[in-house]
């Protein structure tokens, strides 16, 4: 019986195929998918849904490519009655056996898939858009067959190889061709294939030449001695240039780090920096600043649907904005009543970072928020052949700079920046001279708070947004602050890239736990030895 | 000047309710007082809270039933706010001061370590709601959530069959704790039993709230160069985020190397853009997205709750396996009780094994008759772009839990009480 319905869906594939080969010739519109390759993809066996997966992936057919696109976007639909529907968003569907627009009927659900399912449906859709009109599709669908192991595909490959005019997609359709070629009975056209996948460098072959040149008991996997040596010479080449990546990779992520210590501590060296406020809210200032940008994103979704991927800007002026009130709110009411009492501005500020955790919680919940990165700071970019680096990454990296220049700017080249400067050396001599030291006082604080703000933003992009954000990054502000030196912009920035560095480059080796801790106690041992920090305060104003 | 003495007064009873001393109003009569201890403030209040909320409802609606043997169930709400010592302070509080009858709570598995000697010396009875590492069987405690082999031996095996992908290799990832390092320890000796050698396996820790995750993506994606590879996760909730969203960035697909979760639900993906996370997996007993009348009941009785309660973010709740398992162990409680007619704490322990539930995971589940825990059935899911998952595999019925794991040595002899 099974096998009967296997040969009566065969001859179908087949009658469907040969129907449809003289349309590909004409580049008519779509004429309808077999209804009885559609039926096995509502049914529950998985074994029928690969059949059935494949088989339209060998259909010239672009029906036959929609139905395959809306399964992996879990956009198809199995009706009550046995059909199969394209849902088009709403109650609107599109029924690919007729091809003619339907309504999606009340009890349709969609149909479910897994991984394997998915693989499947990448792999039949990479077939068919091999004959793209778009090179970007042909160079993705090239890649995507360089992965399977399939030798039933060699024959599609040479197809479109021969078709085939730009050098990127050629390119990686010869690498294609070379994995399938590995299994090749010729050994020259083993051994050029090994040359060709060594030379990508690229890991992911990294195991199908491993496996050539493995020996079991005497015997070989590979009987030919000149492709095993090709694949070892391949294999170390992969391999150095591994190491290449790893490296660079290291400096990379030493970097992204130290730019979120970096950000998550300059709102702090100005006000614990400059102005002496041991000020344990800081980390709540970052929260406050990420939840105006989750405010901010679902204002955008609610009355810009259009512009959500812009929202991420749009959040800073407003984080930096709502922060620095708060920070001057702060001020004016609790820390100035404290000045040169750290202690009492210690518990003063813990108590106030518990009352904001605890005022968003009720007010937000005590779950999570969702932010979404906007879709210019998903993904990343592929460097050096196999290092991604990530757009939200390389984003805040800028960022952090932009803001670094910025407080560089307000502190050295403004008349409130030298305000300030002037009431670290000495606060006395600047009242006497007639700056109104408590109106720069809140100035700055808010300024702090303000930068603490943006961070917040850039954070958001980056982990969690909840009530508990800021308890951590508190810790690493402090450091960062007290190893650059306290009061010195230059300090905050060396220190902050210099513990990202330290700690990006020890991970590998030790592990994340034992590098958290081999950061801390290098650091005790640092403050031991120069209390002062990496940079500190030369002459009189250093008392 | 009547309306400053009232104005006063509103401001001081603000403040109580504010501070939780708000004075219990009692019922007429009799009640039974129930005590619920779970963290509404601190690191684990993002998961624990809503336990408080769905066991508040269960509560609700056995009184609205007519309560337990006639008598009204009175919830006492403690806070330990995510505080070990606290928990232990709490739960002493509940069981001699407000002689409480039962207590539902904890999540972390310190927070139930802490709390066991007082269960103990008090002669308490404790409901435990949350999936954990097994290795423990106390006479004072029930456990609803799942022992590893009703969660973590069932996702491995899923991950080496045809289906889950066929992965050779495995990065076991965790949060430095316990509960994964215990885990990790039983899925290791379980991959040794189906031949995985260890230079297959790479183990990998992280601190609490470890927020930096590009190192270890990057070592995953060099580990899947020598095959193909699943990552499971014991990822503590907060710190799954930015772990997924690395993953996502760096553009490692659920179809390149699956990651399963067992700490991630419902809940905790509410806090994630979940796009890129399409097909990772998660194992749990239980699904908001499964089918059957107790569960579209459970959700809608849980849903209108949340409006009436005015709950934060009421229009988007969900619900998740420990929020399940935390009504399971209430309506298991009420039937011992009955069952007992009585609330004596001996008396319900004795009658709570056998005890039957008609879960909304689709099963009537079972207490087992010796061991404490619940018989489970086991969900595979994958993460679907709307947040909820996708069963792509379950066991054939509820498996009974094996709290002392048979992969770990010397546990052959500690299989009862």
């Amino acid at each position: 019986m099974r096998i009967a319905a296997i040969a009566h869906s065969l001859r179908r594939i087949l009658l469907a195929w040969l129907l449809s080969m003289p349309l590909l010739a004409a580049q008519a519109p779509a004429a309808g998918v077999d209804p009885a390759l559609l039926a096995p993809l509502a049914g529950d066996d998985t074994d029928a849904k690969l059949r059935a997966i494949a088989a339209l992936g060998q259909l010239p057919d672009p029906g036959a490519a929609a139905v395959l696109q809306a399964l992996g976007d879990d956009r198809l639909y199995a009706a009550a009655d046995g059909r199969v529907l394209i849902g088009e968003g709403g109650a609107r569907a599109t029924d690919p056996a007729t091809g003619a627009a339907a309504e999606l009927p009340a009890g349709a659900g969609t149909i479910g898939i897994n991984n394997r399912l998915r693989r499947a449906i990448e792999a039949a859709l990479a077939g068919s858009r091999l004959f793209s009109e778009r090179p970007n599709e042909r160079l993705d669908a090239a890649r995507r067959l360089q992965q399977t192991g399939d030798p039933a595909r060699l024959p599609m490959l040479e197809k479109a190889l021969a078709a085939e005019k730009n050098e990127a997609v050629r390119d990686a359709l010869l690498i294609a061709q070379a994995n399938l070629e590995l299994k090749s009975a010729d050994p020259a056209k083993r051994r050029h294939a090994v040359e060709l996948l060594g030379g990508t460098r690229n890991a992911a072959f990294r195991p199908t030449l491993a496996a050539l040149t493995q020996e079991r008991d005497g015997v070989h996997a590979e009987p030919d001695a000149a492709v095993r040596e090709a694949a070892a010479h391949a294999l170390t080449q992969i391999d150095r240039h591994l190491a290449t990546i790893e490296w660079a990779g290291n400096l990379f992520y030493g970097i992204s780090l130290g730019s979120v210590l970096l950000l998550a501590a300059l709102g702090l060296a100005i006000t614990f920096g400059l102005m002496g406020v041991i000020n344990m809210a800081h980390g709540e200032l970052l929260m406050i600043g990420a939840y105006v940008t989750y405010v901010t994103q679902s204002l955008f979704r609610a009355w810009l649907p259009g512009w959500t991927d812009w929202y991420v800007l749009a959040a800073l002026p407003l984080a930096f904005v709502v922060t620095a009130l708060v920070g001057m709110a702060l001020e004016r009411t609790i820390i100035r009543w404290l000045y040169g009492r750290p202690l009492e501005t210690l518990l003063a500020t813990w108590g106030i970072s518990l009352i904001l955790m605890q005022g968003v919680r009720t007010l937000f919940g005590a779950q999570n928020v969702e932010v979404g990165n906007p879709s210019w700071m998903s993904g990343g970019i592929a460097v050096l052949d196999g290092l991604v680096l990530t757009y939200n990454r390389l984003v805040i990296i800028g960022f952090a700079l932009f803001v670094v220049f910025l407080v560089w700017v307000l502190l050295n080249h403004t008349r409130l920046g030298l305000f300030v400067r002037a009431i670290t050396q000495n606060r006395r001599m600047a009242d006497c001279v007639g700056v109104p030291t408590g109106r720069v006082d809140m100035l700055a604080f808010g300024l702090g708070s303000g930068i603490a703000g943006l961070a917040g933003v850039a954070l958001s992009q980056l982990g969690n947004v909840g009530p508990d954000l800021g308890r951590a990054y508190i810790v690493d502000s402090f450091m960062v602050v007290v190893l650059g030196g306290v009061g010195q912009l230059a300090g905050t920035v060396i220190a902050a890239l210099g513990l990202g560095g330290v700690n990006k480059f020890l991970e590998p080796y030790t592990g994340a736990v034992m590098a958290k801790i081999t950061i801390l106690a290098l650091i005790v041992l640092f403050v031991q030895k120069r209390p002062q920090g990496l940079f500190a305060p030369r002459g009189r104003s250093a008392e | 000047m009547k309306r400053r003495l009232a104005l006063k007064q509103l401001t001081a009873v603000s403040l109580l309710a504010m501070t939780g001393w708000m004075p219990q109003v009692h019922a007429a009569g009799d009640t039974i007082k129930v005590g619920i201890l779970h963290s509404l403030s601190g690191t684990m209040a993002i998961s624990e809270t809503s336990l408080k909320d769905v066991a508040l409802m269960a509560i609700d609606e056995i009184n609205a039933n007519g309560g337990v043997l006639g008598r009204k169930l009175e919830p006492v709400v403690v806070d330990p706010a995510s505080n070990w010592p606290l928990f232990a302070e709490k739960s002493r509080q509940l069981l001699a001061q407000d002689k409480v009858a039962v207590v539902f709570g904890c999540w972390t598995s310190v927070s139930r370590k802490s709390v066991l000697p007082v269960f103990k010396e008090l002669n308490g009875l404790l409901f435990y709601p949350v999936q954990y590492e097994g290795e423990e069987l106390e006479k004072n405690v029930f456990y609803t959530g799942a022992a590893p082999n009703q969660q973590a031996i069932p996702a491995v095996e899923y991950l080496m069959s045809e289906d889950g992908g066929g992965a050779k290799r495995f990065v076991l990832l965790g949060t430095d704790y316990v509960y994964p390092r215990t885990t990790n320890k039983i899925l290791r000796a379980f991959l040794h039993s189906k031949g995985v050698k260890d230079s297959d396996i790479d183990e990998v820790y992280t601190p609490f709230g470890h927020a930096d995750y590009q190192t270890i993506v990057a070592n995953i994606k060099k580990f899947a160069t020598g095959g193909k590879t699943a990552v499971i996760s014991t990822i503590n909730g907060d710190s799954n985020v930015p772990f997924y969203k690395e993953l996502g960035n760096a553009g490692l697909k659920a179809t390149d190397v699956p990651v399963v979760a067992f700490s991630v639900g419902e809940e905790e993906l509410r806090g994630v853009d979940t796009k890129p996370l399409v097909g990772h997996l998660a194992a749990w007993n239980y699904f908001e997205s499964i089918k059957n009348p107790v569960n579209e009941d459970f959700i809608k009785k849980w849903k209108a709750y949340a409006r009436a309660k005015n709950l934060p973010n009421a229009g988007t709740v969900v619900t998740n396996d420990p929020m399940e398992a935390t009504y399971i162990g209430i309506h298991m409680w009420k039937q011992a009780v009955e069952q007992a007619k009585s609330t004596d704490v001996d008396k319900v322990i004795a009658s709570m094994g056998g005890q039957k539930f008609n879960a909304p995971d689709g099963y009537t589940i079972e207490m087992d008759k010796t061991n404490h825990h619940l018989h489970k059935p086991v969900y595979i899911g994958e993460i679907r772009a709307d947040g909820q998952f996708n069963v792509v595999w379950k066991s054939k019925g509820p498996i009974r839990a094996q709290p002392w794991s048979p992969y770990i040595p010397g546990n052959e002899s500690k299989q009862g009480l």
